[in-house]
């Protein structure tokens, strides 16, 4: 197993310097605490929603560098976004990391960097954290609902 | 006699596996132990040779496979001192833990009754008698920790002031800080408060680590795993008093278990034969045999002291690396060989892909103790343990590698 397969210099980079962080947002319409209790990766996600569209997306939390710097493209990749665009997106990504290729590897940005991500089995669940919070913290908001709390087990 | 360990290295054949281009190093025994040829030779010859089922059976390989596995009964008992009529095999730890609590403490405690454990039980040796515990509608109380790492055995001194402790369940070992339990010395203490308690106590870190006598630690019941000491996976075993089995209720029901049945009941099988329900494991049986004449050949005081002076090296070297922390006891006399830490800033998941990639297998995550995690603040660890077949040259790839992810994931 090659570090460098695995740990792209963008997914680095994001690592590093992670876009779009924070504990709190203004005008928060949801905010979803998603955790993956097998390898300690904690995230909280909260969105703004303007006109159907996702009009800011942040996240905190703590975890591996696959897990932080995913969630910080994802918030790249989809702010702005119509909110059907936008799961139709997390599911482009869902699919990417269970082998499959893109259909939109554009539109992800510099989520295509992870595509390498999928052929370590165990770290696919870190990749997706964000995502997965992100389809929850939407469907929520179309429930009606502004919270929501999920655990991934293995 | 000290170990030899390029004799010993030369019984693992996967030690001799390259993984890109870097010599294996196995630092992970505290999850499972690698398998010798002697082991895999045993269970190949039951296969080959004496192939049958246990008990019942009036041809000469049905009596070999009997002896295999009744031997295996025996061997067991002696290499912990214990009564060969207290030892139910299982399939691991986890189920001689369940065993336990369904078969003891749902059907003897009750809401007056108070469970003791600890923050640093591994989750096989707690949710079992917590789920006990709330069914009987008893309390549960916890010993928590010293500041470096050890049962605070003050505060366990008022958990049992007022008598109503009846059940006790506690790790020998922990799976994370090290830490050796002075489990004869608690266990005195709760029969000081009270004289009918039973003591049940993990003993899957210890057993293939420490000389133990389940004697002479005067506990009720000691659950072990073989897949952490040289056996394969899928035997474990309960060692229990005989008078302990005695009072507790069937846990698996149907063959091999049973004196009598007729359509409308059954009336139970002496034991341990009560608890062992069904044919058993009996290839893994021969293999534990094996695997407790290997321990057995070193010593288990040899074992211990090559450990033990291997664990000073690994917590010097990892003294030397900026930003490790450790968690657990620094002092060799009250620990055993599996050392946690933390690279401050960087995620254990992130330093154990780069010791992956290096050859250097370690664990990393929670262990299943997350009310341990939480009582160190920490979601997870780097877990390095060693066993009989690490030396000296496995801690210069062990080091490096957690330098090279210090310096590829500094932010
Ligand atoms: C302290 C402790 N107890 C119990 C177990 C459970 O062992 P098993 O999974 O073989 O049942 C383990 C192993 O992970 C352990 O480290």
């Amino acid at each position: 197993m090659s570090m460098d397969d695995l740990y792209q210099e963008i997914i680095l980079d994001h690592y590093r310097k992670p876009h779009n962080r924070a504990p709190s947002l203004d005008g928060e319409a949801v905010h979803v605490h998603h955790s993956n209790p097998l390898c300690g990766d904690e995230m909280d996600l909260r969105i703004r929603v303007a006109d159907g569209h996702l009009d800011a997306v942040v996240f905190d939390g703590e975890g591996c560098s696959i897990s932080q710097a995913s969630a910080s493209a994802m918030t790249d990749a989809t702010t702005g976004r119509e909110l059907k665009d936008a799961l139709d997106l997390a599911e482009d990504f869902r699919l990417m990391m269970h082998g499959e290729g893109p259909s939109r590897p554009d539109d992800l940005g510099d989520g295509i960097a992870f595509t390498g991500v999928a052929q370590f089995p165990v770290r696919v669940k870190c990749a997706l954290l964000g995502w997965m919070a992100l389809k929850d913290a939407i469907e929520t908001h179309e429930r009606g609902a502004n919270a929501h709390t999920v655990t991934h087990e293995e | 006699m000290p170990i030899d360990v390029e004799a010993v290295r030369s019984h693992y054949p996967v030690l001799d596996r390259e993984l890109d281009g870097n010599r294996l190093v196995y630092l992970d025994s505290a999850a499972s132990s690698l398998t010798p040829e002697p082991v895999l030779a045993a269970m190949d010859r039951y296969y080959r040779w004496s192939r049958s089922n246990v008990h019942r059976g009036v041809y000469p390989l049905a009596e070999e496979a009997t002896d295999l596995y009744e031997g295996a009964r025996g061997d067991l008992a002696r290499f912990l001192d214990a009564d060969p009529r207290g030892v139910v095999f299982t399939k691991n730890a986890t189920e001689a833990c369940n065993l336990v609590a369904y078969g003891y403490v749902r059907a003897h405690l009750g809401p007056d009754d108070v469970v003791l454990s600890t923050v640093m039980e591994h989750h096989a040796n707690l949710v079992p008698f917590t789920q006990a515990a709330h069914a009987v509608g008893a309390e549960i109380r916890h010993i928590p920790l010293t500041e470096d790492g050890q049962l605070d055995l003050e505060v366990a001194q008022q958990l049992l002031a007022d008598g109503r402790v009846t059940f006790a369940a506690v790790v020998h070992v922990s799976n994370v800080l090290g830490t050796i339990n002075d489990v004869a010395r608690l266990t005195e203490m709760i029969r000081d408060a009270n004289d009918a308690a039973v003591v049940h106590v993990d003993g899957a870190q210890a057993a293939p680590h420490l000389p133990v006598s389940v004697r002479d630690l005067g506990v009720d019941s000691y659950a072990i795993t073989g897949h952490k000491l040289l056996a394969p996976t899928g035997i474990g075993a309960l060692v229990a008093r005989p008078e302990l089995l005695d009072r507790m209720q069937p846990f698996l029901t149907g063959g091999d278990m049973i004196r009598d049945v007729t359509l409308e009941g059954a009336t139970w099988n002496d034991v341990p034969h009560r608890f062992e329900a069904g044919t058993p494991m009996i290839a893994e049986a021969a293999g534990l045999s094996a695997a407790i004449a290997e321990l057995q050949t070193l010593g288990m005081d040899a074992i211990r002291a090559h450990e033990r002076a291997f664990t000073a090296e690994l917590l010097d070297a990892l003294a030397t690396v900026p930003g490790v922390r450790i968690h657990g006891p620094k002092d060799v006399e009250i620990r055993g060989s599996a050392v946690s830490f933390v690279l401050d800033g960087i995620p254990p998941h992130d330093v154990g892909a780069m010791l992956g990639s290096r050859g250097v297998c370690v664990r990393v995550g929670h262990h299943c103790t997350k009310p341990l995690m939480r009582c160190l603040e920490v979601a997870a660890t780097t877990r390095a343990s060693a066993y009989i077949y690490n030396d000296v040259d496995d801690l210069e790839p062990l080091v490096e590698g957690i330098e090279a992810a210090a310096a590829f994931f500094a932010r």
